[in-house]
């Protein structure tokens, strides 16, 4: 295990990188079964009352003036409705309940996960690789649903040369088939590789307290580095967050309109 | 020294496979800096394109995630 091959070489602070995104189950036992409630539980139920402190709570007053949480959850809703009527245009706005489930549960996922000592639900590929494969069979169903076996007109380029048709539809079945791959480990990977590398600099950081020569050199670059990453990585959650959702709104409309 | 030749391969794998991200890298500049030069010339049009941009940021740079995702595998999974 990561703790024990670097536990024994230094004594002290030791961090490794990858300990905060083992899954521990949060009422002893021992080990993790189909419903042990583990660190992840509490994060995820974390995630769903933050959401639900930010929308339902902070914009209970419907002010006509807004208050500073109804003016964040109605500009939260307007960015989430103008990006799905944008992209999917004005009959993908039915679908707009759902967009917004995944965009505040992936922002408010990856913002609790910068809070100290907290947990990144999103950066197991475990729950994204869900969020995304959900999007997945939710787009193909309803592109079947919506348009019958027109849909395959998805992957007939027409504006191609008749002879290349055939390869560029093999192309693009496997393109098709790779997007859920590509949705769930992008923000998987995002969330997990900025994660890593604060706790890496974390790791220098208490260095002043081991070795005191070097240490006044390494400690307040380490700690210059650890606060400018986490800027990064506090506007990499929002970005991914975006992303995982506008993607996911592409996906949508060549469900609803697959003509190239 | 200690530790054997699979960890050494595997520790040598995870820098190699590093580089991948500076074409990641590249990839996002090369996005920003087009629309950037294009927003200059063309203001009133560049708001309506700013989610476009931001998913060509979101597909290049997924290519230097899953890199160094194959990195962290082999420093910690190997």
């Amino acid at each position: 295990m990561a703790t024990e091959t670097y536990g024994e070489a230094e004594a002290g602070l030791v961090f490794h990188p990858m300990d905060q995104f083992q899954v521990t189950p949060l009422f002893g036992g021992g080990t993790v079964e189909w419903f042990t409630i583990t660190n992840v539980t509490l994060w995820m139920g974390l995630t769903v009352l933050s959401i639900v402190a930010l929308l339902v709570f902070g914009a209970r007053g419907r002010a006509l003036v807004p208050t500073r949480s109804q003016s964040v959850a109605e500009l939260a809703y307007g960015l989430v409705y103008k990006m799905v009527e944008d992209v999917t245009g004005k009959d993908g706005v039915v679908y707009f309940p759902y967009i917004m489930t995944v965009f505040m549960f992936i922002l408010m996922a990856n913002f609790l996960g910068l809070l100290p000592l907290a947990f990144t639900t999103t950066s197991h590929i475990a729950v994204t690789a869900v969020l995304a494969l959900a999007v997945f069979i939710a787009v193909t169903v309803l592109g079947f649903v919506k348009n019958g076996f027109g849909f395959l007109s998805l992957f007939w380029i027409s504006s191609a040369p008749l002879i290349l048709r055939p390869i560029l539809a093999l192309i693009e079945v496997i393109s098709y088939f790779v997007r859920p791959v590509s949705h769930s480990i992008r923000l998987a990977g995002n969330m997990m590789a900025g994660h890593a590398v604060i706790k890496v600099f974390a790791a220098f950081a208490p260095l002043v307290l081991i070795s005191t020569g070097i240490g006044l050199v390494v400690t307040p670059l380490s700690i210059l580095a650890i606060t400018a990453i986490y800027a990064l990585e506090v506007l990499v959650a929002f970005i991914q967050a975006y992303v995982f959702a506008i993607l996911t709104c592409v996906y949508l409309r060549d469900a609803l309109h697959p003509h190239h | 020294m200690t530790g054997d030749i699979v960890q050494m391969g595997a520790y040598i794998g995870a820098g190699l496979a590093c580089i991948g991200m500076g074409g990641a890298a590249l990839g996002v500049g090369n996005v920003v800096g087009n629309f950037l030069s294009g927003a200059l010339r063309n203001p009133s049009a560049a708001g309506g394109q700013t989610a476009t941009m931001f998913i060509g940021i979101a597909f290049a740079e997924a290519l230097g995630i899953f890199s160094f995702l194959v990195a962290l595998l082999l420093m910690f999974a190997v």
